[in-house]
């Protein structure tokens, strides 16, 4: 249909006569046209002459020639003197059918769209939008009431109870009804925890960053922020999978791939595995430390500090292009609810289906690692570093689960919490290297997934040790300093 | 004062040694011209039995010429929309008047362009690196050089390299669409056409803009 009303932009002669030179070169069957083809060439697209290569070997020299002797015909790159021409073709057209109306006063959108990105009031609201829309709707309504439900009332008193009878009463042997309802089984720890914990706060998270997403406050957000992003080695752009990281570290190490560089994306998932606490975790520290203000400020400025030096000293190593910052600053817009639940809706299916069987995974493992005993021989290795930073050996657990999800470990410091096991110097330090501390075995394989298996082990095994180093450290500083949080 | 010829002589032994890398130039038919003499005579070349051989003297001497006349390229294209046609013609006159001191305000009135309109780089000047911008008039200049609110037209795009070339592009920052700047800091936010963007200060120094009351 949409051919009848295809018009072909025609270039200068020059351009023209190279243009049906390279057409007549191009033989393969593509998905474009030719002349897309060779117009691609000619802006020296690495895609398709990768495709060419591929497609055209016996002519790829005489294409190859073709395309230089464009270039050297224009004092400007090929894609300057095309884009130039397709804008003057859109202008035409646009100039021609629309007409815009003369504005006398500044809206009130042009007006709030100011003050967002204005650094002076940028900053409180950015201050505003994370207490009211991280800290307020997803720690204290998602992690705290919705958990608090779904935990207590649907599993306590419901699901497991029925479902330890219904194993119990079916299934006769002791190490399956283990796997199944045990203290790590699959119903009773998997399921409840993807379903009980991670799903209402994603789940509040998702509907949060889909109201941030929808009115445009992303990209002013991070036009205020690629300054000091520069110095991370990153641009303003990368705000958006840091903020991501704040619900789902996993979620957002995917994401990175929107990131122009190589060097960026590697930077930007080091800091996504060691600094940026996820929803889950968050909740459970929020929880650690709700009571001790100070401890949290100290666990805060902690996490700040070394997402700032780690990435300052990185992006100082790494090699590579530095980074550049341009983006769209859509117009501000109120959301529409229908368009947030839609949105909400489908990322929390996707990540569901993408962690339950990762959870299930993780139960599998743990109940293996038990019936083995190779969980009390890393439990044993891990009490080490741990008594190092001065935590009692049963947190050594903590450590090794927080692992298979990074909030698994923060819960299990909740219950060495609630048995009074822990000072609050203790539950800083425990908090602190456990936010830097190995990301959890789905961030892991992300990490692999995404950068390689090479540059994903040397991450771990950095991570590894540089949060018990920082643990180390501030134990010793909070020693020194004779501060008791 | 250098002869037209002289100078003419000077600039095209420059382009070839310095752009094109040769070593000597061969004599030919310009031989016996006075011009020639002038320029040994002054220290700027050596003649051997047929060659010439730019000198140090006339290396500086050649790029301060060769600065006027890329400059007065930029001038007449940007400020005076003369031709490209006819644009050699007449900066090859142009650039005898653009003498000592006036090529400094040429260039701060251009925004300190760093290459002419054919794309070949402007050996830069002492305007050019001095901190200190003089409020002169301003008819080009780069983005990142305007004040808030100012507007015009974008001129052209003088990028490091390719990819930056093409990012510009792909948000449509093309030569000849209108274009003001709201916002300097902490990045430069522009509107062209009927969109925002917000660039950092890198991509700001590429756009070259000529301004409009």
């Amino acid at each position: 249909m949409l051919e009848r009303f295809a018009k072909k932009i025609g270039y200068d002669d020059p351009l023209e006569v190279y243009l049906s030179k390279l057409q007549a070169l191009v033989y393969g069957d593509y998905p474009l046209s030719r002349r897309s083809i060779a117009l691609l060439l000619l802006q020296e697209d690495k895609d398709v002459l990768d495709l060419i290569k591929d497609k055209e070997k016996e002519r790829l020299d005489e294409i190859l020639k073709i395309v230089g002797e464009a270039g050297a015909h224009y004092s400007h790159p090929l894609t300057y003197i095309i884009g130039q021409r397709r804008q003057e073709e859109a202008n035409r057209i646009c100039d021609a059918a629309i007409s815009f109306k003369e504005r006398q006063r500044v809206t009130l959108r042009e007006r709030l769209s100011k003050v967002l990105m204005n650094p002076f009031t940028g900053g409180p609201i950015l201050l505003f939008v994370l207490y009211y829309g991280l800290y307020k709707f997803v720690g204290t309504f998602g992690a705290g009431v919705l958990v608090d439900f779904m935990e207590d009332k649907v599993f306590g008193e419901y699901i497991s109870p029925f479902m330890i009878n219904l194993v119990k009463s079916t299934l006769p042997f002791k190490l399956l009804q283990d796997l199944l309802v045990g203290e790590y089984g699959i119903i009773t720890l998997g399921v409840r925890y993807a379903m009980a914990i991670i799903l209402p706060i994603v789940a509040t998270f998702f509907f949060a960053f889909a109201v941030v997403e929808d009115t445009g406050y992303l990209p002013r957000l991070a036009m205020l922020i690629d300054q000091l992003f520069k110095k991370i080695g990153l641009s303003g752009r990368a705000v958006i999978p840091m903020v991501l990281g704040l619900g789902c570290d996993t979620m957002a190490t995917m994401v990175t791939r929107t990131l122009p560089t190589k060097r960026e994306r590697i930077i930007a998932t080091l800091l996504l595995a060691l600094a940026i606490p996820c929803s889950a975790q968050m909740g459970v520290i929020l929880a650690l430390l709700g009571d001790n203000p100070l401890g949290l400020v100290v666990w805060l400025g902690v996490i700040i500090l070394v997402f700032l030096v780690v990435g300052f000293l990185a992006a100082k190593i790494m090699p590579g292009e530095l980074p550049t910052f341009y983006m769209e600053i859509p117009p501000l817009r109120l959301p529409h609810l229908s368009n947030i639940l839609r949105k909400t809706y489908s990322r929390l299916r996707w990540y569901f289906w993408e962690i339950l069987p990762l959870f299930i995974f993780a139960s599998v493992f743990i109940w293996l690692g038990q019936i083995t005993g190779i969980f009390n021989v890393l439990v044993r290795i891990l009490e080490h570093p741990v008594r190092w930073i001065g935590l009692p050996s049963e947190a050594g657990v903590a450590f090794l689960f927080g692992f298979f999800r990074r909030d698994y470990g923060a819960a299990g410091l909740y219950d060495l919490k609630k048995a009074g096991l822990l000072s609050g110097n203790q539950l800083v330090v425990a908090s602190v290297t456990l936010t830097l501390f190995l990301p959890c075995i789905a961030q892991l394989l992300m990490n692999i997934k995404e950068r390689g298996m090479r540059m994903g082990m040397v991450m771990s095994v950095f991570i590894l040790w540089f949060s018990f180093t920082v643990g180390y450290l501030l134990n010793i500083i909070l020693t020194l300093l004779n501060l008791q949080l | 004062m250098l002869s037209e010829r002289a100078e003419e002589i000077l600039e095209a032994l420059w382009i070839q040694m310095e752009e094109q890398g040769k070593k000597q130039l061969d004599l030919g038919a310009s031989r016996d011209e006075p011009a020639i003499d002038e320029l040994s005579r002054l220290g700027f070349i050596r003649k051997d039995l047929d060659h010439i051989h730019l000198l140090e003297k006339g290396k500086a001497h050649a790029s301060g010429c060769i600065r006027r006349h890329r400059l007065a390229e930029r001038l007449l294209t940007d400020v005076f929309y003369v031709r490209k046609k006819i644009i050699d013609e007449v900066s090859c006159k142009f650039e005898h008047l653009l003498h000592k001191g006036l090529e400094d305000n040429v260039c701060t009135i251009l925004g300190h362009p760093k290459v002419c309109p054919h794309g070949k780089p402007i050996p830069s000047g002492r305007c050019c690196t001095e901190k200190k911008e003089k409020r002169a008039l301003k008819f080009v200049a780069r983005l990142a050089d305007l004040d808030v609110k100012d507007k015009g037209h974008i001129a052209y795009l003088q990028t490091k390299d390719r990819s930056q070339m093409q990012k510009l592009i792909s948000i449509g920052a093309i030569p000849g669409v209108s274009i003001v700047l709201l916002q300097k800091f902490p990045s430069y936010v522009f509107q062209t056409g009927q969109s925002q963007f917000a660039v950092d200060k890198e991509l700001a120094s590429s756009i070259y803009v000529r301004l409009t009351k």
